[in-house]
């Protein structure tokens, strides 16, 4: 199979209010930024083109469509669109390459959360009959998932604190960062909690932004002369949406992705996980058999900064920035969709 | 190099106003069975699900794919959700495609649907955007200024709609699954219907349909091993450009003529009404017919509506080239499915099963989708034959 790179990420700032900035506004900085990493004028010089998003968080029907207006799609492009976080768009390029009809892609996510109320317009993800006339919200299902963990022996709240502080640790590097400083795990402990057992600090601040990508046979990348990362797996599953089904503590589908992806195939250096919340950073490390050895959300992850839709495209990026910097040789990039973790992807990188 | 692939399973429901006895779910599970039984599988053979559908307004869930993955078999493995506006039925089925021309996969299963009873699509289409012009006309009210630039440049008689209305529904009483059944309608009763948007009349636009649409696309070693003949894509394409910009050509947009261009360079068409037996090309509005038989190079610029008035596009009439031999998006339009409706049907008639609505001996089919303002297009060429 093609051997397929990554060479351009850029995240905007993750901002809590993005004001009167539009989506076209959040998204074109972006891709000014990834072109000019690799030289490239605009869509035109790439082969193919996928975004993602969700109508929901703007309020409008094809909210997405305006996001072309951002290309230069003149004259017209080879694009496509996925209404869930831009990595699954990534992995639509991805067949996309295999498939011989494109060299190139690129790749972005936006969204805009702040005009809502984001875990209340979440709770329409749910089953339409049965959950969502009960407006259950994502931070109501999180906490009851914490619960179960916590219930279970299988965590503690100082476990759950321990990643916060290391979360806004690890964000005071990272510029894009909605939410980073020093802060003891005392301290974080002393809060009251939001949604029992959950703190604020236990949940991802609302964020507007976007980010993008720009991947390529390992050829076009040698040929654009550009710093670049291997993709050497990636694999998605989802599981049951009825929460009585799953194993809430565990994460079956990660499991799957992950053995697909290749993860345990040799060390891994850096992972950036998309775990909204505290406790779902320990089901995923734990999911991925990830060790000390292993450099988990240096960015500070999504706890620092959660910009929907783009988040799960952000941690490719982020691990790509490790590896192409030469701080990593081999990383492993997650990202989630639906309430309490239901459906996750799972990307290996590793350096050329 | 693409790897072969071909579809070896196609299921549908009834299209109708309104499916008050299914749940969303039960409406998707219906068509997928249909799709699993027609291909001689079961569940356990699909590696992936690929589920497209147009805004998530139109039913009011976010994101559906999530709570759907129980009805439609996916637990435990990769589940995708396309959405590019109108055209997404057809960029469901290509996303699809992908994942077994890419090699990554041996089998996969896809569904399009909409159930448009469960919320408004008017008010969807018509939620207020700061700084924008505020659009409360619904998707005919957006194209009939297009559709009278195209009467004006071609001169076309003003009655090329009310044929297209009318041979579209004679198609549509042909087969058992379209929404719409009006075996008897006449060109006086089109013409005699209220005037909905300036030159659309009211049986010149489409329904609004509940409804699901499925399709199993399999490996070239698994496709050989299937009960019925398979039907193997030929060539697939899509092409995006920007709703508004200075110049843009909106009576015959760039991208369709560029994304019809890549197709059948792709399966070895040179001329579209010769080489093609039959095509499935979204209609929504009586006029599209004529314009896109000009934007697909079936007729030169202008040309267009002197093929539906020939009867070249009829299937009562014998023509040459049937266009929408189901009925197309004017007898249903579950808005979400409507372009993969076209793909699959495109693959009945080069699989001989189309039933009353069958093309006779057609070896060639295209499907085809188009959204937005005219501005997303998906297509794809089916063939009997490998190559």
């Amino acid at each position: 199979m093609k051997k397929i790179a990554i060479v351009a990420y850029n995240q905007s700032d993750c901002v809590s209010w993005a004001g009167a900035t539009n989506e076209v506004e959040l998204i074109m900085p972006v891709l000014r930024r990834v072109f000019d990493q690799v030289g490239l004028n605009n869509a035109q010089d790439v082969d193919f083109v996928c975004s993602g998003s969700c109508d929901y968080l703007q309020g409008a029907a094809f909210a997405f469509v305006a996001g072309v207006d951002a290309l230069g799609a003149v004259p017209p492009i080879k694009e496509s669109h996925v209404e869930m976080d831009a990595a699954w768009a990534l992995y639509e390029s991805i067949l996309k390459i295999r498939m011989g009809h494109a060299d190139s892609a690129l790749i972005y996510g936006f969204g805009k959360s702040s005009p809502g109320e984001l875990p209340i317009v979440l709770s329409q993800q749910l089953d339409p009959y049965y959950l969502a006339p009960q407006w259950v919200d994502s931070i109501s299902l999180a906490a009851m998932q914490a619960r179960l963990m916590l219930d279970q022996g299988l965590i503690t709240e100082r476990d759950m604190a321990d990643v916060v502080a290391r979360s806004r640790g690890n964000a005071k590097t990272n510029p894009h960062a909605q939410l980073s400083g020093d802060v003891s795990v005392e301290e974080l402990l002393a809060q009251e909690t939001y949604v029992s057992p959950l703190r604020k600090s236990d949940c991802p601040p609302v964020s507007d932004g976007a980010s993008a990508v720009i991947i390529c046979t390992v050829e076009k990348a040698r040929e654009w002369g550009v710093p670049y990362a291997i993709i050497s797996g990636i694999d998605h599953r989802i599981e049951s949406h009825n929460l009585a089904m799953r194993d809430l503590t565990d994460s079956v589908s990660t499991r799957k992705a992950a053995e697909a992806a290749g993860v345990g195939a040799g060390s891994i250096d850096v992972a950036e996980l998309y775990a909204p919340f505290s406790h779902q950073e320990i089901i995923l490390t734990r999911t991925l058999g990830l060790t000390d050895k292993t450099l988990v959300n240096p960015s500070g992850g999504v706890l620092a900064g959660n910009l929907m839709m783009a988040s799960g495209l952000s941690r490719i990026g982020e691990v790509f920035n490790r590896i192409a910097s030469g701080e990593a040789q081999r990383g492993v990039a997650h990202a989630t969709s639906g309430p309490c973790l239901q459906h996750n992807l799972v990307t290996v990188l590793e350096s050329a | 190099m693409a790897n072969l692939a071909a579809v070896v399973g196609i299921g549908q429901t009834k299209y109708t106003t309104k499916r008050g006895d299914v749940s969303i779910a039960g409406l998707v599970r219906e068509a997928a069975v249909n799709a699993l039984q027609d291909a001689g599988l079961v569940w356990d053979d699909i590696d992936a699900v690929i589920i497209g559908k147009a805004p998530d307004m139109f039913e009011g869930v976010i994101m559906p794919e999530s709570y759907l993955t129980d009805a439609l078999g996916c637990n435990g493995k990769p589940m995708m959700r396309v959405h590019t506006a109108g055209s997404v039925g057809g960029s469901t089925a290509l996303v699809a495609a992908s994942h077994v021309q890419s090699g990554t996969f041996k089998r996969v299963l896809t569904v399009a649907f909409e159930k448009q009873s469960e919320s408004n699509a008017m008010w969807a289409l018509s939620t207020p955007q700061p700084f924008s012009v505020h659009l409360n006309a619904g998707a005919g009210g957006y194209f009939a200024p297009i559709i009278r630039e195209y009467m004006r440049r071609s001169q076309a008689p003003y009655d090329v709609g009310i044929k297209v209305a009318v041979k579209d529904r004679l198609h549509g009483a042909r087969n058992p699954l379209a929404h719409l059944q009006k075996p008897d309608i006449t060109m006086q009763e089109v013409e005699d219907s209220f005037m909905l948007w300036d030159p659309l009349r009211f049986l010149e636009a489409c329904p609004s349909s509940d409804g699901a649409c499925a399709m199993v696309i399999a490996s070239e070693d698994l496709a050989a091993q299937s009960p019925k003949p398979p039907a193997w894509i030929r060539g697939v394409a899509m092409r995006s450009e920007p709703t508004m910009y200075a110049g843009r050509e909106e009576v015959n947009p760039q991208a369709g003529r560029d994304c019809a261009a890549d197709v059948y360079q792709q399966a070895g068409i040179t001329d579209p009404r010769k080489d093609l037996d039959c095509a499935e090309v979204y209609v929504p509005f009586s006029w599209y017919e004529p314009m896109w038989l000009e934007n697909l190079g079936f007729a030169a610029e202008g040309e267009g509506w002197k093929l539906t008035m020939e009867g070249a596009t009829s299937l009562d009439e014998g023509g040459d080239i049937p266009w929408n031999p189901s009925g197309g998006v004017l007898c249903s339009n579950p808005i979400g499915a409507s372009g993969m409706i076209r793909f699959a049907e495109a693959a009945r008639q080069v699989r001989g099963d189309a039933g009353d609505h069958q093309v006779e001996g057609a070896k060639l089919a295209l499907g085809h989708a188009y959204g937005g303002g005219a501005q997303f297009f998906s297509m794809w060429v089916v063939g009997s034959e490998k190559s």
